[in-house]
């Protein structure tokens, strides 16, 4: 160590070559990260995922004559949900930096309203208007971004803000309902990905194939995106350190306002992609489209074990969560005799029974402290 | 002779209305432990914000390393590119991240651009080896103790910058174990040639651990001493500005002056919460000081609130004036209890109050919401005792958070004054306010046990005990372990105690 300090800044010295620690095998060290993964808050997850199997077995075992557990079954869950997918993961981002979006709905909303009005009464190509809507995703979040970072302005007000400024939009846009027949559009929403096995043969004696849409296929790949960035880039991990602690983050040399800008930029990018994946799926704009989406993102994320004070959660427990709410929608519809107002009672008391949860192991964990 | 470190030359700085800084020389040598020492508001931690780029300073120069041409710090992150990291009091570090995370944020090691986990978990280990801590690193930092997460800010700052190291009052939550154990790591980090800026209020550490002392007042320098020319007395007058003998001037309330005859203003007979503290007896008598010894978790703030009824006693029974009374706090408060809890910021201070909201909080409490205090009635109530304490304030409407701690703790103490109570508890009233403060807070209690109050005193520091109070409960392992006072009540006699081994003379 020289003792002489250098009046300029300089760059780190390059690390040092640490000697390893004593040797283990494989088998070992994956055991102690899995310990460590699942340690704290991967519990929660942990649990979700337990709730989750629990349900579905059940409900193969109890609707075992009406194919719930065909893998067609299995399928349509995802298959009638990859908007939500992908904005759960975003929803599950913006409350780990600590903050919240409540203008994905709304956003939702105007994206399919943008692909129904400009390709059927304006005629512009599919492929512009993915471009187009995904650049005004980024642009919408990257305002809300700027909006929270810079002006630190409350992230409920200003995504209230641009909810309503969203919903407004799309009814601008046109306040009529309009369905989407552009056929390179129609080409995308119906691609399919066939199954060759796990299927079921109906009443009528005709094989059903399984199958997902290529929009489930893109939801995932940018769920597993999401999920590479929080786990192993540095904006993710300042994503968590964020919101875990602002004043450390910032103490620690972590740029915040950057971080918080591109975690509502990300996200406004993403809620984007959700759009156009929910709009491959409904085909058509609305002004009251996707009405409590971003409700139902943020219900995925706590059932997943994210916390709303920010620093915890998991971008693979809020999928996790998205599952565990449609399959409890599936169960009213196979019961068939129970009005459909029941899958949001038996939410409710999911998501009552996981916030609890959550405060006994926020409890423990401070009285551990 | 070497180079100093870093040489500071009349560093000045205003804050709106005062002169935080006035003229500051300061120097640091390498291999030294420089401990920066004054009264809250002398300007120690102005100076070092100064220095890490935290604030900006009006005039005045900062040479590093012998250099001629001087620099300035903008952003603590351009101070830690130059060498000079800072701890804080307050763990600076995300709990809800790995230990490991902690270390690296920010300059995770890389491959393929993705951050390598492995990699960063092997490096963490081998910078907490390094500094003689065995933790597992891969676990959220929060699991661990304050000690624990001090020592991994530590790992953290001479990981990145190893030339100065500044600790700004890094063992305030930390017991008499942790300080040895940080202690010992600043003296090797010391022997490494680093120099270490060391702000504390405890005189007894500074003296245990330090080699040269800059005292600041009021923002202007006093002087800059070695450690042996500087007896204990002459630095507390140095801090003070004038010749202080108020610490010794408090009388040993050795003598109990007490009525047995008449009921004990509290008694507790074998109150225990589960999980937190065993069953324990304890009488406070009027004008009574009695005090609270143990290590930090110990079980001495436990007791505290079960006897409060913060923490609902799930055994035993708790009489006030000989009735027995409910386990709440709001009862607790009917049957004259008042209780200064020990952090200010989380459970006393409602720091966007204004002084006088804060004062009357809880005698409004007290009377319930309806029967509220009218505006001249709460100034008159506040005015009453930021005079009887001293508490310095611009108004009576300034928002507590702009206070130093010293006058927090006041306000605090003045709301639970304000209720009138039979029955003081003070948890840690002293921690982290400067020596004058203390001691006026130290006399207070005497003075108010005088009057005839009954009083809890809980604190880490012997001393700051054996001044105050004339019975002192031991406290181990969550359960009360023994009582002296009188003759009995030797600073000796406690630590073995605490220690839990017989007394020995030595």
């Amino acid at each position: 160590m020289s003792a002489r300090l250098d009046p300029r800044p300089r760059a780190r010295p390059k690390p040092r070559a640490h000697p390893a620690p004593g040797r283990l095998g494989p088998a070992a060290g994956m055991w102690r990260s899995l310990k460590g993964r699942f340690y704290g808050n991967n519990f929660l997850v942990l649990i979700t995922v337990v709730l989750f199997v629990a349900v579905y077995v059940a409900g193969v075992f109890i609707y075992r004559d009406k194919n719930f557990g065909s893998l067609n079954s299995f399928f349509d869950m995802l298959n009638s949900n990859p908007g939500l997918i992908v904005i759960a993961a975003g929803m599950t981002m913006v409350l780990i930096s600590g903050g919240i979006d409540i203008s994905v709905g709304a956003q939702v909303a105007m994206y399919c309203m943008m692909f129904a009005f400009f390709m059927e009464r304006r005629g512009v190509g599919c492929a512009t208007m993915i471009v187009v809507v995904l650049l005004t995703g980024l642009v919408f979040g990257l305002v809300q971004g700027a909006l929270v970072a810079y002006f630190k302005i409350q992230p409920f007000i200003v995504t209230l803000a641009g909810m309503f400024f969203a919903r407004g939009m799309t009814a601008t846009i046109s306040p009529q309902t309009i369905d989407i027949t552009n056929p390179d559009f129609m080409g995308l929403a119906l691609f399919k990905f066939k199954f060759a096995f796990g299927g079921y043969t109906n009443a009528s004696g005709v094989y059903q194939q399984p199958f997902v849409y290529l929009s489930v296929v893109l939801a995932l790949a940018a769920l597993v995106l999401v999920y590479a960035v929080m786990t192993w880039t540095k904006f993710g991990r300042g994503v968590y350190a964020v919101g875990g602690s602002e004043q450390s983050a910032r103490l620690m040399g972590l740029n915040v306002t950057r971080t918080q800008l591109f975690v509502y930029t990300f996200n406004g990018l993403l809620t984007a992609f959700g759009g156009f994946l929910f709009c491959l799926f409904s085909t058509g704009g609305a002004v009251e489209k996707a009405q409590g989406f971003e409700m139902q993102a943020i219900a995925s994320s706590v059932i997943g074990g994210t916390l709303l004070t920010g620093g915890v959660g998991n971008v693979l427990g809020s999928f996790v969560g998205v599952l565990v709410q449609t399959t409890i929608t599936k169960f009213i519809n196979f019961n068939g005799t129970l009005a459909n107002g029941w899958s949001s009672i038996v939410l409710a008391a999911i998501m009552s029974f996981f916030i609890i949860l959550q405060s006994v192991f926020t409890y423990v964990r401070g009285k551990r402290r | 002779m070497a180079d100093p470190l870093i040489c500071m030359r009349g560093i000045s700085k205003n804050f709106p209305g005062v002169k935080a800084l006035d003229q500051v020389d300061f120097k640091l040598m390498p291999g030294e432990v420089h401990a920066l020492m004054g009264e809250n508001g002398a300007g120690k931690s102005t100076l070092v914000k100064v220095l890490t780029g935290a604030e900006a300073f009006e005039s005045g120069q900062i040479f590093l390393g012998g250099a001629t041409q001087p620099i300035i710090n903008h952003s603590p992150q351009e101070a830690q590119s130059r060498g000079i990291s800072t701890v804080y009091q307050e763990v600076n570090l995300c709990p809800n991240l790995t230990v490991a995370e902690n270390l690296f944020v920010g300059r995770q090691p890389r491959r393929l651009g993705l951050i390598d986990w492995r990699e960063m978990n092997r490096r963490a280990r081998a910078i907490m080896d390094g500094i003689g801590v065995d933790i597992d690193v891969s676990k959220p930092l929060e699991v661990y103790s304050i000690a624990i997460q001090q020592m991994v800010a530590i790992g953290r700052a001479i990981d990145i910058s190893s030339q100065v190291l500044v600790l700004d009052e890094p063992t305030s939550s930390l017991n008499e174990q942790e300080v040895a154990t940080l202690f010992r790591l600043v003296r090797r980090l010391k022997d490494q040639g680093m120099g270490i800026i060391f702000i504390t209020h405890f005189l007894e550490q500074v003296y245990e651990v330090c080699d040269t002392i800059t005292v600041l007042r009021n923002g202007r320098l006093i002087g800059q001493y070695a450690i042996d020319s500087m007896p204990r007395k002459d630095l507390v007058a140095a801090m003070l500005g004038r010749a202080f003998d108020d610490l010794a001037a408090i009388r040993h309330s050795s003598a109990e002056p007490v009525d047995r005859n008449e009921a004990p203003v509290i008694s507790a007979r074998q109150l225990g919460v589960r999980g937190q503290i065993k069953p324990f007896d304890l009488d406070i008598y009027a004008g009574q000081v009695v005090g609270l010894a143990g290590l930090l978790g110990s079980g001495r703030t436990e007791v505290a609130r079960a006897v409060y009824g913060a923490d609902a006693p799930d055994s035993g029974r708790l009489e006030v004036k000989g009735d027995r009374i409910g386990h709440s706090p709001i009862d607790a408060m009917r049957a004259g209890m008042a209780f200064c809890p020990e952090s200010r910021k989380d459970e006393g201070c409602v720091q966007d109050l204004s002084v006088r909201e804060n004062i009357v909080l809880a005698e409004q409490t007290k009377r319930g919401a309806f029967r509220l205090m009218s505006r001249a009635e709460q100034e008159k109530l506040a005015r009453r005792y930021v005079e009887l304490l001293q508490i310095k304030t611009a108004s009576l409407d300034t928002p507590i958070k702009q206070l130093s701690g010293g006058n927090q703790q006041k306000v605090i103490l003045a709301r639970w004054l304000a209720t009138d109570p039979d029955f003081l508890i003070l948890d840690e009233p002293t921690r982290g306010i400067d020596v004058g403060t203390k001691a006026e807070i130290q006399k207070l209690c005497v003075e108010l046990a005088g009057d005839g109050l009954a009083v809890l005193f809980i604190s880490s520091e012997i001393d700051e005990m054996l001044r105050t109070c004339g019975r002192i409960a031991i406290m181990r392992d969550r359960r009360k372990v023994g009582e002296l006072s009188g003759d009995g009540l030797t600073s000796a006699a406690i630590m073995s105690q605490i220690a839990g081994e017989e007394p020995h003379d030595d």
